[in-house]
């Protein structure tokens, strides 16, 4: 029994709160995200939006989370009722797994220990986010089959056709992101935009940013490319039958989903927590991380402003465009990309 | 035992009963998602053996891919009836044997086969699955058989086109 003792305790110790931290930050985000996605709607539709709850109705999300907890739960009869609960949580695992390989900053000093800011630096980072994304689309589809209802039955088969559709094109154009910074590591690619003399990767990588960007888009199921929950032809969607927490934990999944994907992108085409025109090796390691985080959250929070900007100007694509876009468009232009990519790098090497 | 016994204990009856849920459930819905659990599992197999390019690649592959797939399938054909007409008991039992007899021979085949003598696997220290390693090997010295692979991917892609094409 000794060798299973023979851990270093503090290192379990430090990643369990740092995955706590983690995990309850992202929610807290997604929390707020719901709020400030309908502030956000009220001032793009010139409307004040919440403000009842609390100062400037701040207390909003915890009166409907608190609404959705006490509504009374419903199980269809006709349901597979072991699969209509193993749906919502599916969807919420997978949207909060993603956070497990970001770096959130550099590393903090805790008395003599330098603690890194990120769960887990594995050499596949980006490999693993691609995997656990491909593992998204499983809530979607159990939770829809088991409802035994046509409607959600065939936003499930949607959303799960959109989700392997732009997989691809995210996939492509993450390869080409690979041959600029050479490493799979989301801690360095991140050291590689911060590297003297070296731009932020969406300056080498513009046209794979912007397929990213929309495959990131279809991905988390945000407009335009809502089309497993479009109302006016599935009613509500794959989560028709859903009630109370359970219909909450597919709506939050999605808040989930849209703060880490803006995390991904910041990271990997955003430099990160890499402030820009400032040397953080000139300050001291805790005030470094402190910046750091600043900056990433800073981005991120651009990001999910952008995502609601989009979801309250554009309408909604019709199915066929949606499958057009895709395959007829996208894949080919990431395929250009990675192909060009590939030259100028050759090019480059040659000279 | 070493904590990394206790995770490979761990895993191998994650892999063997979820493996035996697949052929034992009389739905064809449970039946998949019990073949994802015996993919992680055996994803997690590989992590053992710090293989950790082929650990992502097979829950890419195999879980995020294919499984998604037959799922895909499964649904669209509705066979979400929990009665299934029932085979004949004499069938059952020949195919039992004959399945057993296979594994009984692929399992002494490995056991004997030369490459496998006096090897022991490489826990946490084998460094072939690293994408690096595995890269470099793949395209110096297998690249011929790499090549010829992904053609016959590519042409069993352009076939399953064809045949799926309305004329």
């Amino acid at each position: 029994m000794t060798s299973l003792l023979a851990f270093d305790w503090f290192l379990v110790l430090e990643k369990l709160i740092l995955i706590a931290v983690v995990i309850f930050g992202s929610l807290g985000v997604a929390l707020y995200t719901t709020f400030a996605e309908r502030k956000v709607a009220g001032l793009l539709q010139d409307r004040p939006g919440p403000n009842r709850a609390g100062p400037f109705g701040l207390l909003q999300p915890f009166a409907d989370g608190l609404k959705l907890v006490f509504k009374e739960e419903i199980i269809p009869n006709t349901s597979n009722k072991t699969l209509f609960i193993l749906g919502p949580g599916l969807a919420m695992t997978a949207a909060l797994m993603t956070s497990a390989v970001v770096p959130w900053g550099k590393a903090v000093e805790i008395g003599d220990r330098v603690v890194s800011l990120q769960i887990a630096d594995v050499n596949i980072g980006m490999l693993y986010i691609f995997a656990i994304l491909s593992l998204g689309v499983y809530g979607i589809m159990i939770g829809g089959w088991a409802s035994n209802n046509k409607f959600s039955l065939m936003a499930a088969l949607r959303g799960a056709s959109q989700a392997i559709s732009y997989e691809l094109a995210m996939g492509i154009s993450l390869i080409a992101l690979v041959m600029v910074t050479g490493s799979l590591s989301l801690r360095e690619m991140v050291e590689h935009q911060m590297a003297e003399g070296n731009l932020w990767n969406v300056a080498y990588q513009p046209l794979g940013f912007l397929i990213f960007l929309i495959c990131a888009f279809a991905e988390c199921n945000r407009a335009p490319f809502d089309l497993p929950e479009a109302e006016n032809e599935l009613n509500f969607g794959y989560h028709q039958e859903y009630s109370s927490m359970k219909l909450g934990f597919f709506l939050f999944a999605e808040y989930v989903n849209m703060f880490m994907s803006s995390v991904i992108m910041s990271t990997m085409y955003f430099g990160g927590y890499d402030v820009p025109f400032l040397d953080e090796s000139t300050l001291s390691t805790n005030v470094a991380a402190l910046v750091g985080i600043v900056a990433l959250m800073t981005k991120v929070v651009a990001f999910i402003f952008f995502f609601m900007w989009v979801r309250w100007t554009i309408p909604r694509f019709r199915y066929d465009q949606l499958m057009q876009l895709g395959w007829k468009k996208l894949v080919p232009l990431a395929l250009a990309n990675m192909i060009i990519t590939g030259a100028v790098i050759l090019w480059l090497q040659g000279k | 035992m070493s904590p990394t016994q206790i995770v490979f204990w761990l895993l191998s009856v994650v892999a063997l009963v979820s493996a035996l849920m697949v052929l034992i459930s009389r739905n064809p819905v449970n039946s998949v998602l019990w073949l994802i659990l015996t993919f992680f599992a055996i994803s997690g197999h590989y992590l053992l053996l710090n293989a950790q390019f082929l650990f992502v690649v097979n829950l890419i592959v195999y879980a995020g891919a294919i499984m998604v797939l037959f799922l895909f399938v499964i649904m669209l054909m509705n066979l979400n009836k929990e009665t299934e007409p029932q085979k004949n008991k004499w069938l059952k039992l020949t195919g039992a044997i004959t399945g057993g007899s296979l594994l009984w021979l692929l399992v002494s085949i490995v056991r004997s086969a030369g490459d496998m003598q006096g090897k022991a696997a490489m826990v946490k220290e084998g460094n072939i699955g690293l994408i690096d390693n595995l890269g470099k090997i793949l395209f110096n010295e297998y690249v011929i058989p790499f090549e010829i692979s992904s053609v016959l991917f590519l042409s069993a892609m352009v076939g399953a086109v064809v045949i799926g094409k309305k004329d």
